[in-house]
């Protein structure tokens, strides 16, 4: 079916049709043949492994903003991540079976590019709905999975500054965030076009961001550096690509939703982890939180 | 589309026919030629000067061309005075001549003039400078009155509004000859210049709500004026595109400087606002005969004219310069930022408690 569906597209670049292709047309042919809606995506298998990782969050120590603390995140099991970026055409499967909510009016998504504006929430209903539609069990990356899987285009996003001075860190921020990859353009490209990292993930980094399930954790530290206390909120998530950026739940289009003085990501997208079988009972969702800073 | 061009040209030779050159003799005076520079950033001057008045020769070239005024691509068929949005801010001091060479190559497809809130009669000039691609023309006008002024293309009739938000705007800056003061003759000096020209723009959308691209100019005339006549820009923008004045291209102060900041809006309203800090000295109106505001939070720049901010930054950090109708700010594209270098003053701002769970009431 995969290949039947690229062949069609390929027919219609042929025959003039050039792309930008709208969706619509070409997904009411491939639903309407009677076929099952969608073949499973291509995963890559990470192998047990580590990550050097800087915990997500904000941390305080006595009171000021520190550096969040670098850990090492092993992975005892094997990892099953989606090879692409989940793309405009497998998100509107999920929009025309009422998985999914359909995109904003005047967002024209091409069919071979990565779905984009794209909310935390549309991401995991779109987990749900292809969970259920295969039996399988999807579900967004933890931070840390996406920094192990994302390898060497994983960047650290510390700022060694002066903390007694906050606007140091401000500034170092700014500047790291406008200085990233310039000329990439905002247009979601074909599948491959930022490349292919060392595990044979593509498009890692590239111009859309993608959602992970680790929710915007404040960290206490005392004097000696000794957790006092956590505090969550999961109405802001990570979203990982150039830099790491914590975005609203319910936001689409980042570059609307950017606070005053930052630089929000360019697109919103995501690329799913498949659950080994046997974890599922042992492992609920949550285990990213659990997972997440009990090892720094 | 050629039956429109063939109008406005000859609407153009009408005014010029009636409209033979009356430049006045020549002056005995010493003549400076100034080099232009594209906004946000301005030529080199005095501020205050000792010379006695001069002619300041300017030459601004008209170019039409097609620009991207926003992250997603959306393009725009800008009309433009030396090829940027706005156009450039020319200095001088009151009492100087400007002394305006207006080209308009024969690579434009109209024909365009300027109108000088600056300068006195002919409409601001619009009445001697009109041009059709391939003249050019040569005007002079005396510098009377101080103060910050939009200039403007004004073509006649509909074409009037449509190359204004199409680009053709910008300011001259008419210094006092002894520089500016604050009302009571304490001299106030600016370490730098910004100038800021704020612009809304009206692209028309297709019936998918997708912004439309049009082969020229004169294609998406009609479609944009029905846009304009609604009064809703789909975007406001500051420096010609949304994110001009940000990332990379973000303003830059140090702690400790004053920075001067002239603000146009030639066709509408705006309330600009430096969030995180003030207007030391602002000239709302724009004009250095009257005593500038001190203190202020947020000022208020009346559609047609430019006005203009002092302010010493005290604090290192981000700042971002919007106009305070926070959707044209935010969903609209009229923010700007400033990256400031220094020291942070504990005693003007500190964070007393970091954030933290809220403390369980007492219950005695």
């Amino acid at each position: 079916m995969l290949i039947a569906f690229k062949l069609k597209l390929a027919l219609a670049c042929a025959a003039g049709l050039a792309a930008p292709l709208g969706v619509a047309p070409l997904l009411d042919d491939t639903t309407s043949s009677g076929k099952t809606p969608h073949e499973p995506p291509a995963f890559v298998e990470l192998q047990p492994g580590t990550v050097s990782y800087r915990v997500a969050g904000d941390f305080t120590r006595a009171d000021r903003q520190i550096e969040a603390p670098l850990t090492s995140v092993r992975f005892t099991r094997p990892l099953s991540i989606m090879r692409h970026q989940v793309s405009a055409a497998d998100y509107q499967r999920c929009v025309d079976t009422a998985g999914c909510r359909a995109l904003n009016p005047g967002i024209k998504p091409v069919a071979d590019r990565p779905a984009v504006q794209i909310s935390w929430h549309d991401a995991d209903a779109y987990a749900a709905w292809l969970s259920r539609s295969t039996g399988e069990h999807y579900r967004l990356p933890t931070d840390e999975e996406w920094a192990f899987a994302a390898g060497s285009r994983y960047k650290d996003d510390s700022l060694p500054v002066d903390d007694s001075d906050p606007s140091r860190r401000w500034l170092a921020r700014y500047a790291r965030e406008s200085n990233r990859e310039s000329g990439i353009g905002i247009e979601p490209q074909p599948s491959g076009h930022f490349g292919v990292n060392e595990n044979g993930l593509h498009d890692v980094s590239g111009n859309v961001w993608e959602w992970t399930s680790t929710c915007f954790v404040r960290t206490r530290l005392d004097e000696k550096g000794q957790a006092i206390s956590k505090n969550s909120n999961c109405g802001v998530r990570v979203a990982e690509g150039q830099h790491r950026s914590y975005v609203t739940d319910f936001i689409r289009d980042a570059r609307a939703g950017g606070c005053a003085a930052g630089v929000p990501p360019a697109n919103l997208g995501f690329r799913l982890m498949r659950e080994r079988k046997s974890w599922i009972s042992q492992l609920s969702s949550g285990l990213g939180k659990a997972l997440s800073i009990a090892r720094s | 589309m050629l039956t429109r061009r063939a109008a406005m040209f000859s609407a153009a030779a009408a005014v010029l026919m009636l409209t033979t050159p009356a430049l006045s003799q020549d002056l005995k005076l010493p003549r400076q030629k100034v080099e232009l520079v594209a906004p946000p950033f301005v030529h080199a001057h005095e501020q205050a000067t000792r010379q006695g008045p001069r002619i300041m020769e300017f030459t601004l070239t008209i170019e039409e061309k097609k620009v991207v005024i926003d992250d997603k691509g959306t393009t725009f068929h800008a009309m433009t005075f030396n090829g940027s949005m706005p156009g450039p801010l020319m200095v001088v001091h009151e009492g100087d001549y400007v002394e305006l060479t207006l080209v308009n190559p024969d690579t434009n497809s109209m024909a365009h003039n300027i109108d000088f809130h600056s300068a006195t009669g002919a409409l601001g000039g619009g009445e001697l400078t009109m041009v059709n691609p391939g003249e050019q023309v040569v005007l002079r006008w005396k510098a009377t009155r101080s103060g910050a002024f939009v200039y403007h293309c004004a073509p006649g009739g509909p074409m009037i509004p449509w190359h204004v938000v199409s680009g053709m705007n910008g300011a001259v800056m008419v210094l006092p000859r002894d520089g500016l003061n604050d009302g009571k003759s304490k001299a106030l000096k600016y370490d730098k210049v910004y100038y800021i020209g704020e612009q809304d723009m009206y692209v028309p959308r297709d019936e998918k709500g997708n912004f439309k691209s049009y082969e020229s100019a004169g294609e998406s005339y009609n479609d944009t004026l029905e846009v304009m006549r609604k009064l809703t820009p789909t975007h406001v923008v500051f420096n010609g595109k949304a994110g001009a004045l940000t990332g990379k291209n973000a303003l830059t102060a140090k702690v400790g400087e004053n920075v001067l900041i002239v603000h146009s809006q030639a066709n509408r309203d705006s309330r600009p606002h430096l969030i995180g800090g003030h207007g030391d000295y602002v000239w709302e109106t724009g004009k250095f005969s009257n005593a500038p505001e001190t203190g202020l939070e947020t000022w208020f720049i009346r559609g047609g004219s430019a006005g203009v901010a002092m302010y010493k930054f005290l604090q290192p950090g981000i700042y971002a310069y919007v106009t305070h109708n926070l959707i044209e700010a935010v969903e609209l594209g009229a923010t700007a930022h400033f990256t400031v270098e220094g020291k942070w003053n504990d005693d003007l701002m500190t964070q007393v408690k970091a954030p933290a769970e809220i403390p369980a009431p007492k219950t005695n």
